[in-house]
């Protein structure tokens, strides 16, 4: 194992290390501060973290140090909202032109030092000096689409994955809770909606089909096979071998798991007929199933999915696992962290798991350096 | 001159001491401050430049109306308070 984990908390960052087989924690930063995330640009290896202090707002630090030092810099700010501009969302509640939380970041690898940054209430950023500066994508913002977004668990749309395309970096596909899955292939100048063939079964039935509908929970692209594209979808988990010109579902009569609920998804970037995820019960409950932490794996393309369980707590156990909670190392080392504060991580593709902590703070977020 | 001062808890992300500067609303004297410490302004204003959600100003003692556009008078000598909403969470 050769890669640091970063691990997002509700009071911190904590970065663990490799040590013999597995991993160890070795530091904290900004303990007893809120992190949405964490990322590490595979460029020039700067950390970015992107914290919420509440009351203060939404802040951006950078550390080219791996973490010994950190700066702040520019958070992405929405433009001016024009005098009369009121949209509200569903249950009535405006929406301010304010970040309210940085949800997604991720290398805009068309330009050094450039990156995309997905927020809520929904827009797209965009860097191109390590973020120093932001300028909102003003052609998303102002897509007529994008007031037909809503909030999933939040009051307002989010954008929380961020999918460069490992054919040609101007082409990118962004996730939307709830507002589907979008694509650029100009570098953000247009975008079509993606999501089509997904199935939302929490609208009336004319909207089922309504891409702006779909609650998607988080996206993922294999790089070896870049028309590969997983989606794990609030009401079901959903797959695109024809690079989004359809979805299928996964068939929950015969997969085999235990709940096709759940966040997070990640996919194997050499093999795109293997990914992997965390079931939840759904909705109103958001619990491990039967109190067993388990993770599913699939190796055949969504036709089965195999429960692995061996490492992980199998009685009274209610960790649920967020959408960036989920991550898999370039040397395929994977680790999961929870609401429970618990942190597993595993060197054999999922079959066995080992904790690293039971103490941390609730998980936001773990990504591993590359 | 009025004088502005900051919640402590504002001190572990940002230096922000008392000031003394002159204006006649809260916006002039709050846009004093941020003149000179421009670092701090994203964590009193949010983008539009409205008192964020969950923070408070006073002006002698008294809670400001208006928060969207700070337009609440300051007296030579006022003092102004920006504190923290107090709201749950953990």
């Amino acid at each position: 194992m050769t890669h640091a984990l970063l691990i997002s908390t509700r009071k911190g960052l904590f970065v663990a290390e490799p040590a013999g087989a597995g991993y160890k924690l070795e530091r904290g930063h900004f303990v007893g501060d809120n992190l949405s995330l964490a990322m590490v640009d595979p460029r020039d290896g700067a950390w970015y973290a992107a914290l919420d202090h509440g009351h203060f707002g939404v802040k951006l630090h950078r550390s080219d140090d791996k973490g010994a030092t950190w700066t702040e810099i520019a958070v992405p700010t929405y433009p001016k909202q024009p005098e009369g501009e009121v949209q509200k969302n569903f249950f009535g509640l405006e929406l301010k032109w304010t970040t309210q939380l940085i949800w997604s970041l991720a290398p805009a690898l068309d330009a050094p030092g450039a990156l995309w940054c997905g927020t809520i209430p929904g827009g797209l950023f965009r860097s191109d000096d390590r973020g120093a500066s932001w300028k909102l994508v003003e052609s998303l913002w102002f897509h007529p689409d994008r007031k037909k977004w809503g909030g999933g668990g939040r009051d307002h749309a989010g954008i929380h994955s961020i999918c460069v395309d490992p054919r040609d970096p101007r082409t990118i596909a962004i996730a939307i809770s709830t507002g589907g899955v979008w694509r650029t292939r100009d570098a953000g100048d247009t975008w079509t909606n993606t999501a089509g063939g997904m199935r939302a079964e929490y609208v009336p039935p004319e909207l089922v089909r309504d891409g702006n509908s779909q609650d998607v929970h988080c996206l993922v692209q294999c790089a070896a096979k870049p028309g590969t594209f997983w989606a794990q979808h609030h009401n079901g988990i959903f797959v695109s071998t024809d690079d989004m010109q359809s979805w299928s579902e996964l068939e929950v009569a015969t997969t085999g798991a235990p709940s096709h609920f759940g966040f997070p998804v990640a996919v194997d970037p050499a093999d795109g007929d293997t990914a992997w995820f965390v079931p939840a019960i759904k909705d109103e409950k958001r619990i491990a199933p039967d109190g067993k932490v388990v993770v599913t794996r699939t190796r055949d393309g969504g036709k089965t999915l195999e429960t692995l369980s061996k490492g992980l707590p199998s009685s009274f156990a209610y960790d649920l696992v967020y959408r960036h909670a989920l991550a898999l190392a370039p040397d395929g080392a994977l680790a999961f962290g929870s609401t429970t504060g618990n942190v597993y991580t595993s060197t054999d593709r999922g079959d066995s798991w080992s904790v690293l902590t039971n103490n941390l703070p609730p998980v936001h977020a773990v990504t591993f350096a590359p | 001159m009025a004088t502005v001062v900051f919640t402590q808890n504002l001190k572990r992300h940002v230096e922000c001491p008392a000031e003394t500067v002159i204006g006649a609303t809260v916006r002039a004297v709050l846009d004093a401050v941020f003149a000179a410490n421009p670092r701090l302004r994203g964590y009193v204003l949010d983008d539009q430049g409205t008192l964020r959600h969950h923070m408070m100003v006073f002006v002698d003692g008294e809670p400001i109306t208006d928060r969207r556009d700070l337009s609440d008078p300051v007296r030579d000598a006022s003092e102004v308070y920006v504190m923290q909403a107090l709201s749950g969470g953990c």
